[in-house]
């Protein structure tokens, strides 16, 4: 499997399957490691990290937490190739772009990415498509568990995994839900998210993570806080309480939609679908703006010439590294905008 | 109290430094300004980050804690403020005073983990100290050229590894 071979594809995640995936596009959980007796990475010499890159590949590369995983030394790999990595979703804009030994191996399906050296010298993180919580969290846990066999983890009595920032001490673990909240947000309803999350102490932003606008209706849905509860006291309130609710408020107000203003409803969605299927050139945000209520209407079927799954890949292939991957050559601004919009009427035209 | 950016007269500062050498002055940033001032790295990516730099600067005036350094890696508390990140594990206990308080309040008051326990957490615990503690001992021998001290150290540390 190379990097290549995976721009063609779309990651399981984007399968758009899975609990409550109407509303709930994706969700992924992340453990922070660090290894015992290395120091973090802001004090760690050039030699020393790249010590810890070899050691922790080698490890992740030689257990059932990566035998048959993509190794990626972000180091040795072109900004092209890590910015298709970033859109996927499998590493972070900040380990894409930060400097010295760093990497990821990428499960075959890709709902397995463990980062090295980015800002912990492990964070395993799994995700898949849908509300998958349970799954995940037995996941991640089995690789931590593996890997913990072979490597010694910064661990301490009073602060649990020990971690470069103290706001992810503890646990070690951050859960993130993505979801598509069109209606709530047409309805002038998302506040009511806001204030749910807020309760809870949790933390949403746009899908691009924080200070982002939540660019085609997706908001990401995050713990905060990492000490003092257990893993599954974490994931529950995700996956028990605020999920759940969230999702009632989206499909009530997609109700009242069509119940209300059905005529101003099917509007948006068509003149969506217009843009996308006559423009000449479309920038990336306008293509994730106009594919949103196209997903709203798959899901509510009132429209039916697209699967949910094929409207992923749009998105995915849309985006400016993967738009540049596909058609083979590096692109400008300008010029990508208008091979976008061939792509999108190549692959809308009814 | 709301200040203006010293530097670009217009945003709002957010970044209060008091220097005490050579002579003590205050300074007031924004945060592009101090970005620019190579005083902040901008946390882009994570707003606990920033959340913990707010409850730093609520917390402890900064000149409160800069005696404190961490005797194995060497960071100071005013590097990690600025920072926002640890140098090494050891920190959590050299910058205790502050640090204890700093993770009560960003984590809701919890003060102690009960989440999952690592299954040889208590060899880890014991070797965690010992392993880092020699592995700067070998950097400082091979610094110094004194290699036969060095080898000595290297064969400690092989023994702990391969425990």
């Amino acid at each position: 499997m190379t990097i290549d071979e995976l721009t063609g594809k779309t990651g399981e995640w984007l399968r758009g399957v899975g609990p409550m995936s109407d509303v709930v596009i994706s969700s992924r959980i992340r453990l922070a490691r660090n290894l015992a007796d290395r120091p973090f990475l802001p004090t760690a010499s050039a030699t020393e990290r790249t010590e810890i890159y070899r050691c922790l590949a080698d490890t992740i590369t030689s257990t059932s937490a990566g035998s048959d995983a993509l190794l990626v030394d972000i180091e040795q790999t072109d900004t092209l190739d890590r910015e298709v990595l970033v859109e996927r979703h499998l590493v972070s804009r900040q380990h894409a772009n930060s400097d010295g030994s760093r990497g990821v191996t990428i499960s075959p399906n890709e709902t397995r990415a463990l980062m090295i050296n980015e800002e912990d010298h492990l964070r395993i993180q799994a995700l898949r498509s849908g509300l998958e919580l349970d799954a995940l969290w037995a996941e991640v846990n089995g690789v931590d568990d593996t890997l913990a066999e072979h490597l010694a983890f910064a661990f301490d009595r009073k602060f649990g995994y020990l971690t470069a920032c103290p706001t992810n001490v503890g646990t070690g673990i951050r859960v993130s839900v993505m979801l598509h909240l069109p209606a709530l947000k047409l309805t002038k309803e998302i506040e009511r998210v806001a204030r749910a999350a807020r309760d809870m102490h949790l933390a949403v932003r746009g899908m691009h993570g924080e200070g982002t606008d939540a660019v085609g209706d997706l908001y990401q849905l995050s713990n905060q806080t990492t000490l003092g509860k257990t893993e599954e006291e974490i994931i529950g309130v995700f996956s028990e309480t605020i999920v759940p609710k969230i999702v009632e408020y989206e499909r009530t107000a997609r109700d009242s939609l069509v119940e209300h203003s059905p005529y101003q409803l099917d509007d948006k969605i068509w003149r969506a679908y217009g843009v996308l299927v006559n423009a000449r050139r479309i920038s990336s945000e306008e293509t994730q703006s106009l594919l949103s209520p196209i997903r709203m209407a798959i899901h509510m079927e009132r429209f039916t010439s697209m699967s949910v799954a094929a409207l992923n890949e749009l998105l995915l292939h849309t985006q400016p590294a993967h738009l540049q991957k596909l058609h083979g050559k590096t692109l400008e601004g300008e010029q990508r905008d208008i091979v976008r919009a061939e792509y999108l009427r190549s692959r809308l035209a009814l | 109290m709301s200040l203006v950016c010293q530097r670009c007269q217009q945003s709002k500062a957010t970044v209060h430094i008091t220097d005490t050498l050579p002579d003590k002055r205050e300074l007031h940033l924004c945060e592009d300004c101090a970005e620019k001032e190579g005083v902040i790295i901008k946390q882009h990516h994570q707003s606990t980050n920033e959340i913990l730099q707010q409850l730093i600067k609520h917390k402890t005036g900064l000149g409160a804690s800069d005696d404190l350094a961490c005797p194995n890696c060497g960071m100071t508390f005013r590097e990690f403020q600025l920072k926002g990140q640890l140098g090494c594990s050891h920190d959590y206990e050299a910058f205790k005073k502050v640090l204890d308080q700093l993770i009560e309040r960003a984590h809701e008051g919890a003060t102690h983990h009960v989440g999952k326990v690592p299954a040889k957490a208590d060899e880890t615990v014991r070797r965690q100290a010992g392993l880092l503690r020699l592995r700067r001992e070998l950097q400082e021998a091979i610094e110094q050229e004194n290699y036969e001290h060095a080898a000595r150290v290297r064969d400690q540390i092989q023994a702990l590894e391969s425990v």
